[in-house]
């Protein structure tokens, strides 16, 4: 099974309005979808589809379109093909798209590490906090707009970029 | 002697046990690196074990977002800091991928070389610090003395002992001598023989294998639910190995076995099958090395490869495999010269997650056999 027998068999099974197309991206294509049928998508790859493994979950944000991305890398052994889901919710505070915790433990894990990086939250999640990060740090690291914080706990927070796009300036790893 | 044995029984029956929380770490020689696991057990036996991460966090996605596509690698070095060189080979790999940049052979050839050295390295350590873990100190000795030598030669060749910065975009960052060819046939030679001894020392050892036959069982289905890879899979008995099944660089080339887990002392899928399977996959890469080594073609060591590097937009996901399963790299570029994100998935942060499940109901001391055959390090967990 390819990549586009994968996709023809998405659309064949969900509405248009739920497989949203192909993200043409080089070298890697990925299938974008929407964000509240993320669980039902999941439990067709794998159950009727064979794809046993999630291999990841990575968050992405791209100010430019504006978007936070959710992708997926669903893995099949069957197939030896790698599928990459993606999810784009709006670029806000509070978005949250379905959890995949049920289907696929490795979530439990990937997700949380997204919610802390990225801070898209995951409905469901049984163990939703951040996993990565102090569990009383503010904001989301992996935002484009984020601003270390000068202190955290009344402790200076050591300045790896001194300012926008100059290489980190010392400091310990 | 009747009379004693109805006291316990009495004792055990009217005793009210309350469950005590224990925080196993962060500092704890048992738990390889700033791991704290927070356990609830009742007397000896856990109830539950919960991970708790992050205390090497360095949030190496974001320093990479801020340094051009080359300067990442010594970041990618210092995630599994015990395979260094697999690691920059997998992030070279995903950039060369983007770039689709050609490496010339001899690059292909030292990198494969240096990469199987590396994974006896790495393997070579958790021999080591597995046996310590179980009490047996000589193997942890003998563990390092033969890592010394695999450290002696790539100093040689890179000019560092622990973080190489060796593995380049585009080839390697100096090339191999006949002097270094020389001193890894030597110690080939010299360490063939080591393993079969290694596994007679600790391997087969009644109180070693005692100790870790029929705990930490991970079966298969585990395996795909975690999403777990490498040695965890084969030691499940599944023979998956991304080097022949999905190979890369010059691994269909090379003729090698890959090693699962047979269930030989106890229970597919134990503590022991897995450190079964890392032993052999020992004696693999062994074999791999011997194949090139004598073949090394002359050439270029580097590729043609600009100063800056700008990488066409586009996404890609790449995974090779590392000593400690298969690592991932989600490369999401702008075109700009710098990436636009580089989301790692570490093998260990998987394999760290089946914690809780499958050290349910085990004593204190098999937690501690568990966390050891999942050979774990924090530099990758927590990157």
């Amino acid at each position: 099974m390819t990549f586009d027998e994968v996709l023809t068999k998405l659309q064949s099974q969900f509405t248009s309005n739920v497989i949203l197309g192909k993200d043409d991206t080089k070298p890697d294509a990925s299938i974008k979808v929407d964000a509240s049928k993320i669980h039902d998508i999941t439990k067709y790859l794998r159950d009727e589809l064979k794809f046993e493994t999630l291999s990841c979950i990575s968050g992405v944000d791209f100010p430019a379109l504006p978007a936070y991305a959710v992708v997926y890398h669903f893995f099949s052994f069957t197939h030896k093909l790698m599928l990459p889901i993606k999810v784009l919710l709006p670029r806000q505070d509070g978005v949250s798209v379905q959890s995949i915790v049920d289907l696929f433990k490795a979530a439990n894990w990937l997700e949380r590490e997204t919610y802390d990086m990225l801070g898209v939250t995951f409905t469901g999640h049984p163990d939703h906090r951040r996993i990565l990060c102090p569990e009383d740090w503010e904001g989301f690291p992996l935002r484009k707009d984020y601003k270390t914080p000068d202190y955290y706990n009344g402790m200076p927070v050591p300045l790896f970029f001194e300012e926008e796009g100059t290489a980190p300036s010392g400091g310990t790893h | 002697m009747e009379l004693v044995h109805d006291h316990l029984k009495a004792t055990t029956e009217n005793l009210k046990t309350d469950e005590l929380l224990i925080n196993m770490g962060p500092q704890h020689p048992s738990t390889h690196g700033v791991l704290r696991v927070v356990i609830t057990t009742d007397g000896e036996i856990v109830k539950k074990s919960v991970p708790e991460l992050g205390y090497l966090h360095r949030c190496f996605e974001k320093h990479s977002e801020a340094v051009d596509w080359s300067a990442v690698t010594p970041y990618v070095d210092r995630l599994d800091y015990l395979a260094s060189m697999n690691n920059a080979m997998g992030y070279a790999i995903a950039v060369e991928k983007m770039l689709e940049l050609e490496v010339p052979r001899r690059a292909e050839y030292i990198r494969v070389i240096i990469a199987e050295l590396q994974r006896i390295g790495s393997h070579l350590m958790s021999f080591g610090t597995y046996g310590l873990d179980m009490g047996a100190f000589t193997a942890f000795m003998y563990g390092f003395r033969d890592r010394e030598m695999i450290l002696d030669i790539f100093e040689a060749i890179s000019g560092a002992r622990l973080l190489y910065n060796y593995m380049w975009i585009g080839g390697t960052y100096r090339d191999i001598t006949p002097e270094i060819v020389k001193s890894i046939k030597d110690f080939l030679v010299y360490f063939k023989p080591k393993v079969e001894e290694y596994n007679n020392l600790l391997t087969y050892n009644k109180i070693f294998v005692e100790r870790t036959k029929d705990i930490g069982v991970i079966d298969l289905k585990t395996c795909f639910d975690y999403g777990l890879t490498g040695v965890m899979l084969r030691g499940a008995g599944y023979k998956w190995d991304l080097r022949k099944d999905l190979p890369y660089s010059i691994y269909p080339e090379v003729q090698f076995d890959v090693p699962v887990g047979t269930g030989q002392m106890g229970t597919l899928g134990d503590c022991w099958d897995r450190h079964m399977v890392r032993m052999r996959e020992m004696q693999e890469s062994i074999k791999i090395v011997e194949q090139l080594i004598d073949g090394i073609p002359e050439g270029p060591h580097r590729g043609k490869v600009g100063k800056v590097i700008k990488v066409p937009a586009g996404e890609h996901y790449s995974r090779t495999e590392c000593p400690r399963g298969e690592l991932a790299f989600y490369l999401v570029s702008d075109g700009s010269g710098k990436p636009f994100r580089v989301k790692c998935k570490s093998p260990c942060f998987m394999n760290i997650a089946t914690l809780d499940d499958i050290s349910r109901g085990v004593m204190v001391a098999d937690l501690v056999a568990t966390i050891g055959s999942l050979d774990i390090v924090l530099g990758e967990v927590d990157r």
